[in-house]
């Protein structure tokens, strides 16, 4: 269908909404509570647009297209609306943008940055204690603009339920449980709040002070841990040669999520016990050695025992942490090269 | 016990019932005594009195011939507790258990009436002891009210042989749901909740809406401070609401209702429920009504309290079991409200219309009102009003009427200062507008709202500014807290408020309160948000000197903010002491006989001494 985005003709689909069609077109509207992965919620109010029509302010991200639909989305009562907001927000809380961990990757930052905001007009609230009880979330309410989106994620994304809103009005606060630290409550650690967290508040607790988001290297990867191969961006510190954080992308086969492993399970590329090189065991001892010297050695052995015992005393075990070629491969090397049919897995129960 | 109460499955039964609840009692039965229990009256000891009826009845071997029914709201709950001698309508006020006795004596057995517990009017105090002589009484219509002091709400037969359930009736076997709908529209019938929205439109809107399973809903969540009519309804007439939910569920297609109510309202929950259950038992509620073949079940959920649980969508999702927030519209209610499905919702006040519409034609609601707003509107009169509680006057009734006339003008014969309509989402509307129409429009130009119709009525001793922080805080409180600038930006305008109520406004103050307020309406997701700066508003409209006073000269001109008061001693001082006696800051000094002094530093304006001047020699300005 056809509709109209500040005097631009644009084509959408039936189901779209007004924030989708815009982008989908290369138009910005400022938003902080919608998130794909979360959905549209209508609460931060920074989406307003203009639509001939229809009496007041509407939030795109929640708005569907509709033929022939004339929006406008900047405007001087659009303007006012958002500094509003982002000025309330900002007085919120203890936004002390220079110290913080997400400043440069911060929704609010960002917004305050395009609107021209550098302290708000208010005074500033003080605010809960921030919770760090737990290994690695770092919980910092008084950067929270309860935008809800943490909630979200950990209710209807990785359906762990163990955050909500509590209270009303200005004394609305995220909660795990029924309000205790997060420490003592039934999350799993999964990382899915941080990762949706337009702001400062939920951050990655080991990465604190590893290094601001502008100066890492994004690298992006595979999970090496199991089979399913969830897809993430490294974040890396060159110069001390070291993973500072690692966060999910969203693509398949994972769209945005990793599990406690994958996201915080990331220290043993450096770690002084991980094998570099291979190692056969001479007179008792391990050896550094080569990889020719390694294959030929373990060839030799394989082909021994076959012929003195038969194939049937060999069985391969797979591994979840390897690709599905290497499965394979593996199965294949068995059968087809040692000639036993015994082959399994850790995945197979 | 239960199962010998006859099913009524036709429609002619339920003429039999009618007829045989006209006649039965009135064979042995000389006369009935209506004791009202509507809320009011049972804070007052409505029960006692009852009780103390009861055995003077007994002991005077009259309890055959003298029916005693607990009846609703009768409207003057100032003077409760209240009581009807149904036969001449005879109304005795502030009735005591010790009053049953001469009531039983004089009234019952010698026929005398007792001027004592009898209505006063006027400066005289004259009595009134008939209902219809009573100016309170007769200045009213009562439509919603119809059966609130007449029936007993606890009888569906009482109901029935008042003509309850005919409308239904006359609906499902003589109306298509079309033209019921036409009827409504007819009737200009408007939603009685807050926003005035035609209820024939909602009703077609979800008869229209596609799907098999649709809902009708009734907001009695009432979170109105001061408001009590929905409340009043459900205690005193709750047969009204359940049939015209009944001619909704009909119009749209819905077979299922729900009534929200709070839980606060334990008496109008037990007597809903206990009426619910009465419709069931008796087949007016569940499967085939009167053999018409139409279903319809009805339940209570009950609300915790939260006044932004009245708004149409966190009211569904509170009943859906979720946090109660609103959600953004679009998708309306009428296209995917309760459980994503067709939903009506309407308040208490605008189902217990339905049922007179149907059976009276739309004609007879809209020959009521004005020219673009029709029919009879019931009002919760508070504050300071000589008689504060429930009428209801056909819509553009001048406010002036309804204060003078009706409520008996302002308590203690002082002056007028403002009616605040609407609650915290209304505004307040001074004296020179004292004689405004109250209909949608002439309110919302005054910058008021009609509302769900708590009208408080305030004397000079108001201040405006503090009324307007008192409504900023309720909001600030009730907000749900979703979005942003009702859960941030109505708390700056409280901060402001209680700045220049502290005596630290700046000028700049009223331009930032008129920017804020503008766009937290603008800006914000539901109704509560979008209209929370309205008292704000429209005090600054109307009394911006006050404003300006407390500002600009630190004085608060009504002398309720106590930090702006200068508290000092006149000449009509005798020296008596007792203000220097009862100050607990030592603020006082002068020896007996000789006017005293205030030591304005020292004073913590805690009014103690103003308390304490038999003289009025204490001056608070
Ligand atoms: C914050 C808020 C509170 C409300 N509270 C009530 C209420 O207590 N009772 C009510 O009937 N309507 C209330 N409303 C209005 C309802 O949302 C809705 O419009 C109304 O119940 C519809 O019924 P009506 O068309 O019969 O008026 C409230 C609206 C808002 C925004
Ligand atoms: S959360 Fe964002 S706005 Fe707040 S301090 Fe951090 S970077 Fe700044
Ligand atoms: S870490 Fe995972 S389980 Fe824990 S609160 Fe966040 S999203 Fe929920
Ligand atoms: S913690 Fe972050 S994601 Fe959660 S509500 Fe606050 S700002 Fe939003
Ligand atoms: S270990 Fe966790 S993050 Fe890694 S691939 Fe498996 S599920 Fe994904
Ligand atoms: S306007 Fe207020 S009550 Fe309504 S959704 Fe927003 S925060 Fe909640
Ligand atoms: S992005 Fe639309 S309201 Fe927050
Ligand atoms: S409760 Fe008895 S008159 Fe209102």
């Amino acid at each position: 269908m056809i509709l109209t985005i500040n005097g631009i003709t644009v084509e959408a689909q039936t189901g779209q909404t007004i924030l989708q069609a815009a982008r989908t077109h290369g138009i910005f509207i400022p938003t902080l509570c919608y998130h794909s992965q979360t959905g549209p919620t209508g609460k931060c109010r920074m989406c307003l647009v203009e639509v001939v029509g229809m009496r007041g302010l509407q939030t795109s991200c929640t708005i569907e297209v509709a033929e022939g639909m004339v929006v406008t989305t900047e405007s001087e009562a659009l303007t006012a609306a958002r500094r509003l907001v982002v000025d309330l927000l900002l007085a919120s809380g203890k936004h002390d943008c220079l110290s913080c961990e997400k400043s440069g990757a911060c929704e609010l930052q960002d917004a305050a940055y395009r609107l021209g905001i550098e302290r708000p007009s208010f005074p500033v609230e003080e605010v809960e204690p921030t919770d760090e009880s737990s290994e690695f979330v770092y919980f910092e309410r008084q950067k929270c603009i309860k935008c809800g989106r943490c909630i979200a994620g950990c209710n209807a994304v990785v359906v762990n339920e163990v955050l909500d809103f509590a209270h009303r009005g200005a004394e609305t606060k995220v909660v795990c449980d029924n309000d205790v630290p997060m420490a003592e409550s039934t999350c799993v650690q999964c990382g899915q709040c941080v990762q949706l967290c337009p702001t400062g508040a939920l951050i990655d607790k080991k990465a604190r002070g590893k290094g601001r988001v502008w100066e890492l290297d994004k690298v992006n990867t595979t999970c090496p841990y199991c089979g399913v191969g969830c897809q993430m961006t490294l974040l890396v510190d060159r110069g001390r040669n070291r993973i500072a954080r690692v966060t999910a992308r969203q693509v398949a086969p994972n769209r945005g999520t990793l599990c406690v492993k994958g996201r915080y399970a990331y220290e043993f590329p450096s770690s002084p016990n991980r094998l570099t090189h291979p190692q056969v065991r001479k007179n008792g001892r391990l050896e550094n050695v080569s990889w020719d010297e390694a294959l030929d050695y373990t060839a030799d052995r394989i082909k021994t025992i076959v012929q003195r015992d038969g194939p049937d005393v060999f069985s391969a075990f797979g591994s979840g942490r390897i690709t599905n070629e290497n499965n394979y491969a593996i199965q294949k090397f068995t059968r087809a090269v040692i000639g036993t049919n015994n082959v399994d897995h850790c995945a197979r129960t | 016990m239960k199962n010998s109460v006859p099913k009524i499955a036709t429609r002619a039964d339920l003429d039999r019932v009618r007829d045989a609840a006209r006649s039965a009692p009135d064979k042995d039965v000389r006369e009935k005594i209506l004791v009202c229990t509507g809320g009011g009256c049972m804070a007052a000891g409505a029960k006692a009195i009852k009780t103390a009826l009861t055995g003077e009845l007994k002991k005077q071997g009259l309890e055959k011939e003298v029916a005693l029914v607990e009846t609703g709201c009768l409207g003057p709950c100032v003077v409760g507790p209240v009581l009807v001698m149904s036969k001449e309508r005879v109304f005795y006020q502030g009735v005591a258990p010790a009053d049953a006795a001469e009531i039983v004596q004089e009234h019952i057995v010698k026929g005398r009436i007792i001027e004592r517990l009898a209505w006063k009017e006027g400066p005289h105090k004259t009595p009134l002891p008939l209902q219809a002589e009573i100016p309170f009484f007769k200045r009213q219509t009562k439509i919603v009210l119809r059966n609130c002091g007449v029936i007993d709400p606890n009888s569906i037969d009482d109901y029935i042989g008042h003509d309850g359930y005919q409308a239904v009736a006359q609906a499902l076997f003589s109306m298509t749901p079309e033209t019921v709908i036409e009827e409504m529209k007819k009737s200009g019938l408007r939603g009685r909740g807050g926003a005035g929205f035609p209820t024939h439109l909602k009703w077609a809107m979800a008869r229209k809406s596609p799907g098999e399973v649709k809902y009708i809903l009734c907001n009695a969540d009432e979170g109105d401070p001061g408001a009590f009519m929905d409340r009043s309804v459900l205690e005193g007439d709750p047969h009204a609401v359940i049939e015209g939910m009944l001619i909704g569920g009909y119009a749209i297609g819905a077979h299922q209702g729900y009534v929200y109510v709070r839980a606060e309202y334990p008496l109008a929950v037990e007597r809903l429920q206990r009426a619910i259950e009465a419709a069931s038992e008796r087949g007016l509620l569940g499967e085939n009504i009167l053999g018409s073949g139409f279903n319809f079940a009805l339940e209570i959920r009950k609300g915790s309290g939260a006044f932004v649980c009245g708004e149409e969508t966190a009211l569904m999702a509170s009943i859906e079991g979720n946090r109660g927030e609103p959600r953004p519209r679009p998708p309306y209610p009428a296209l995917k409200g309760l459980w994503r499905r067709p939903t009506v919702l309407n308040n208490v006040e605008t189902f217990a219309n339905v049922p007179f519409i149907i059976a009276r034609g739309g004609a007879a609601y809209s020959a009521l009102g004005t020219e673009r707003s029709k029919g009879s509107k019931v009002f919760a009169l508070a504050g300071a009003i000589t008689i504060s509680g429930l009428v209801e006057v056909p819509v553009g009734t001048p406010l002036e009427d309804l204060i003078y006339e009706i409520g008996g003008g302002i308590k203690g014969g002082r002056n007028f200062k403002a009616a605040q309509i609407g609650g915290p989402s209304g505004g307040c509307i001074p004296r020179e507008h004292i004689a405004v129409p109250l209909d949608y429009e002439s309110l919302n130009a005054l910058g008021a709202i009609m509302g769900s119709g708590g009208l408080v009525v305030m004397d000079e001793s108001a201040c405006m500014v503090d009324v307007a922080r008192f409504f900023m805080e309720f909001v600030q409180e009730e907000s749900c807290g979703k979005c942003v600038p009702c859960r941030e930006g109505t708390k700056r305008m409280l901060d402001i408020l209680n700045k220049i109520c502290a005596g630290d406004g700046c000028p700049e103050d009223l331009a930032l309160l008129q920017e804020l307020g503008g766009q937290i309406k603008a800006a914000s997701l539901c109704g509560l948000g979008q209209t929370a700066p309205n008292p704000v508003l429209s005090t600054m409209r109307h009394f911006r000197d006050e404003y300006e006073a407390h500002i600009v000269h630190k004085r608060c001109p009504a002398g309720v903010c106590a930090a702006l008061l200068v508290y000092s001693i006149t000449d009509a001082c005798t020296g008596c002491g007792a203000c220097k006696r009862a100050c607990p800051s030592a603020a006082i000094a002068g020896s007996a006989k000789v006017k005293h002094i205030i030591d304005p530093a020292l004073c913590i304006r805690c009014g103690a001494c103003f308390k304490a001047c038999k003289f009025g020699a204490v001056l608070k300005a």
